[in-house]
């Protein structure tokens, strides 16, 4: 198991954001996240990348205790998050953006050392490089992050996560606000650069065909918790989680459901 | 894109250092009032090479003139209370005590942005200056004269004196110039942009903010301590105003005309600025603040991203096709 997480539970004063969270995902898994507004999907991505600090409970990265540790470390250790709204640099050009984020990744020692060490090194640029052609990103490559399309942004969002090769990622919805007719492409260029880098991925997603066709496990969220846990058809066709969650109008998607 | 931005930086360097032999060799044919003039503006410059690294991140401090004004007490001290006479022994002290000073009020600076960190470095600069005009044994709010400095044991006589500062403030400026080139070519340097944009992004990649910004203002606070030691040995007089918050705005004046956009324009708009304001205090004794307050108001209107943008026009006018070429890439 590269992740597992016990008992995990957190409180804002009277409310409870998260409770009882005990799951446990193998390496190379992709793991959808459903549940509606404020069933605590988020607060439970937060605090996996150590952006809350969990009340109670722990969290298990490659068997090491990350619980309460903070995002900068986390990142480091290996698990990155990419945001619901893309969290890019908007003033410097798509290139500029992945290598700034490769050259932190790839950073080592403190800060006296990040100021002794040339920002556009070959390796550096070279690594940017490829990143720019695993996302498909390369006709944007000179244009300021702040002109692109939706879908682009996204995509350097998570370009840009991936750039320290992290073991997991944890993408909050990915397909928010982009046109339903990009979302499948958007994904399939996503999933096979992660297969590719061999990413353990874990996104939330709204989307049920979105979240059928491109999971291999699905984690229901409800009231805090992890109602439901298995295959993205059998979850997605138990009327309980039509019933809270997904709407009762399952549409069976395109042939390869499961398979990106 | 490796390439081109080498042939860049190769270019920049021949003409920092073409710049560097003219003023240097041109020094001695000058006249007096402007080789002083430049001295000042250029350790000045220092200052503002500071503030730039800040405003890069979209910091503003308006207290730069704490470090300014500790760095030339500490060779105003030294001179009056020990027999150190040597230049480099007199600045590097005040450089590593302003930098000292930058890094304890940087573990609470680095914390705050906009203008809570614009107000709490005025806070700062103040509660200094507040000390300077009540201790007796620092000159209170007269101040104290500056002695002499010598260069290596060599002590210049009349005009060499006004010579021999203008060089050394030179060597340190093109010093200063080729290290704050060098630091914006970092990982820490560029990563300026990105503060301002998105913290959040990068504290998720793995980098502490904090601690980016707590070494900008240490380099920063550093240089403006150079600055004012090299002010005091220009001026031969130190006094409590150069901490007071007037001073820090009008470091903060010569960035805004300079801009961000480049170390040369540090040195340009500070010397540009000393020029107006001599030049305005001369014909117009009473009201020269106008003239400086109507440049800066032109500036803004007509160059909003400072001198240092009107190089870059001339550079994209003088080879329209690179661009395009560029964007075409």
């Amino acid at each position: 198991m590269i992740l597992a997480v016990r008992d995990l539970e957190k409180t804002f004063g009277s409310l409870v954001a998260a409770r009882n969270i005990n799951v446990a995902v193998p390496a190379l898994q992709i793991v959808g996240i459903i549940g509606a507004n404020g069933a605590g999907k988020t607060t439970f991505v937060n605090m996996i990348t150590g952006h809350l600090r969990p009340s109670r409970g722990s969290i298990l990265f490659e068997g090491r205790d990350i619980t309460g540790r903070p995002s900068r470390e986390i990142t480091r250790l290996g698990i990155s998050r990419s945001f619901q709204v893309a969290q890019i640099f908007p003033s410097l050009t798509v290139f500029e953006n992945i290598c700034a984020a490769t050259a932190i990744a790839r950073r080592s020692g403190g800060i006296l050392k990040a100021a002794l060490t040339a920002l556009h090194s070959a390796s550096i640029i070279a690594e940017a490089e490829s990143a720019v052609e695993l996302f498909g990103i390369g006709r944007y490559r000179h244009e300021r992050a702040a002109t692109l399309p939706q879908g682009v942004r996204k995509l350097l969002d998570i370009a840009m996560a991936v750039a320290g090769t992290p073991r997991v990622l944890l993408l909050d919805e990915p397909t928010s606000g982009i046109a339903v007719e990009e979302k499948f492409g958007l994904m399939d260029v996503v999933m096979a650069a992660l297969r590719e880098r061999r990413v353990t991925v874990m996104f939330v997603e709204h989307d049920m065909e979105i979240v059928e066709r491109y999971a291999e496990r699905v984690f229901a969220f409800y009231d805090g918790t992890v109602i439901a846990d298995g295959p993205p058809r059998e979850t997605l066709e138990n009327p309980r989680i039509q019933e809270l969650i997904s709407g009762p109008k399952l549409k069976v998607s395109a042939p390869g459901a499961g398979h990106a | 894109m490796r390439n081109r931005e080498r042939s860049k930086m190769h270019w920049r360097i021949l003409i920092g250092a073409f710049a560097f032999i003219l003023l240097a060799a041109a020094a001695p044919a000058l006249p007096a009032w402007i080789v002083s003039l430049a001295t000042i503006a250029f350790a000045n410059a220092l200052v503002v090479l500071g503030l730039v690294i800040l405003w890069r991140t979209g910091l503003v401090p308006f207290g730069q003139a704490l470090f300014y004004a500790a760095g030339a007490y500490t060779v105003a001290l030294l001179t009056r209370y020990t027999g150190i006479r040597d230049v480099l022994l007199l600045i590097a002290p005040a450089a590593v005590l302003s930098g000292l000073i930058a890094f304890l009020t940087g573990l609470l600076l680095a914390r705050y942005r906009e203008i809570f960190f614009a107000m709490l470095s005025l806070a700062m600069s103040m509660i200094l200056y507040g000390v300077l005009v009540k201790t007796e044994t620092l000159g209170s709010t007269d101040g104290f004269n500056v002695e002499a400095p010598t260069y290596f044991s060599y002590a210049p006589h009349g005009s060499g004196r006004t010579l021999a500062l203008f060089w050394l403030v030179l060597a340190f400026s093109a010093l200063a110039a080729v290290v704050v080139s060098l630091y914006f070519r970092s990982v820490a340097g560029a990563l300026a942009v990105p503060v301002r944009d998105s913290e959040i992004r990068l504290e998720f990649l793995g980098i502490s903010v904090n601690r980016l910004i707590h070494l900008k203002l240490v380099i920063a606070g550093t240089l403006a301590g150079i600055g004012g030691a090299l002010a005091a040995l220009s001026i031969e007089h130190v006094d409590p105003n150069m901490s007071y918050w007037t001073t820090s705005g009008g470091f903060v004046f010569v960035t805004i005309l300079a801009g961000a956009g480049s170390v040369a324009a540090a040195f340009v708009g500070s010397f540009l600025f000393e020029l107006v304001r001599s030049i305005a205090y001369d014909i117009m004794p009473g009201t020269w603040q106008m003239v400086l307050g109507a440049a800066l108001l032109i500036t803004i209107l007509f160059l909003p991203e400072g001198l240092g943008s009107l190089f870059a026009r001339l550079r994209r006018q003088s080879k329209p096709e690179t661009i395009r070429a560029r964007s075409a890439a």
